[in-house]
């Protein structure tokens, strides 16, 4: 089973690279944007077959690794 | 007075770091990551560097790696842990200090001499140090010191900051700070203070020829506080 995980930074974490990037796209025309936060976006492969358990998983990764929850959020996406 | 320093895969300070706590009077071990136990040590060293490539978040890796578990364990008991750079985001990583390292404020890789000002002495780090200001060098990318205000309160409450960018007279101010960490923070201790994470490298100022001595009066110190 396919989980895919997407972890953003919180609110109130300056992100300078989302702030060059939305620079650049003023730069190339793009006028209308307010803001771009970058983030990652993980896909995990797993032979769990429950969905339930499988997810419990990917979060317990989540708190130990993929993400820093000082300063970052997850967000795991249902398994299709 | 026995010192360990670990080596992660893309640690490179590490060899540097040894060879400074050799000149003054540290009797080093060289430990590996995969290694399980640590051997007897006064102060175990996490070096500078780019350990598993900066892959994820920087030090993300390393702070799982087998060897850290006996660090967290002896940092736990009071044994002395210091990370310098790569080594303050491992410490991060593994929650030994609070807060987390972000990229640099403008996205500048930074390499340079600074100074920094000790904000606390009661501790065995900077006990007996002279100076007021240090001067210290930092090569980084993801320097910017950053934490909750709820962990920000906290640090100051229990004085866990240990030292602030600054001039060269020890004035801290927005402009001294080169990476945007919060408070000019540029390192920080655990509660209890046996725990260092800072991100300037005291070992790369051990000789005139070196571009200076403040590195010498930190390990001179930090072994005759350890005996």
């Amino acid at each position: 089973m396919k989980i895919s995980v997407i972890i953003t930074l919180k609110k109130d974490v300056l992100d300078p690279q989302g702030k060059v990037i939305h620079q650049t796209l003023d730069g190339m025309g793009f006028a209308d944007v307010n803001e771009v936060r970058q983030g990652k976006y993980f896909e995990i492969d797993t032979k769990e077959t429950d969905n339930d358990k499988a997810k419990a998983k990917v979060e317990e990764m989540c708190k130990k690794l993929l993400a820093n929850l000082v300063i970052e959020n997850y967000k795991i996406i249902d398994p299709k | 007075m026995k010192s360990s320093v670990i080596t992660f895969p893309g640690s490179n300070c590490d060899r540097d770091m040894d060879v400074a706590l050799r000149k003054f009077g540290f009797k080093n071990k060289m430990v590996w990551h995969a290694d399980a136990e640590l051997p007897k040590s006064d102060l175990v060293v996490l070096p500078g560097g780019f350990s598993y490539g900066d892959y994820l978040r920087c030090g993300s890796m390393a702070s799982k790696s087998r060897i850290m578990q006996s660090v967290i364990n002896f940092a736990n008991s009071g044994g002395m842990v210091m990370g310098i750079c790569n080594g303050f985001q491992i410490l991060v990583e593994t929650g030994l200090v609070p807060g987390v390292l972000l990229r640099n404020k403008y996205l500048e890789f930074i390499c340079k001499n600074v100074f920094v000002k000790i904000n606390d002495k009661k501790n065995k780090y900077f006990k007996n140090v002279d100076n007021e200001v240090l001067e210290f060098h930092i090569a980084h990318n993801e320097g910017n010191y950053f934490c909750t205000n709820d962990q920000l309160k906290e640090i100051e409450d229990n004085n866990q900051i240990a030292i602030n960018y600054c001039d060269e007279n020890g004035k801290i101010e927005d402009k001294f700070n080169p990476n945007g960490s919060i408070k000019n923070i540029a390192g920080i201790f655990n509660k209890e203070k046996n725990v260092l994470g800072m991100m300037p490298h005291p070992e790369r100022m051990i000789h005139t020829s070196l571009s200076g001595e403040d590195g010498s009066l930190f390990f001179k110190n930090l072994i005759n506080n350890l005996k």
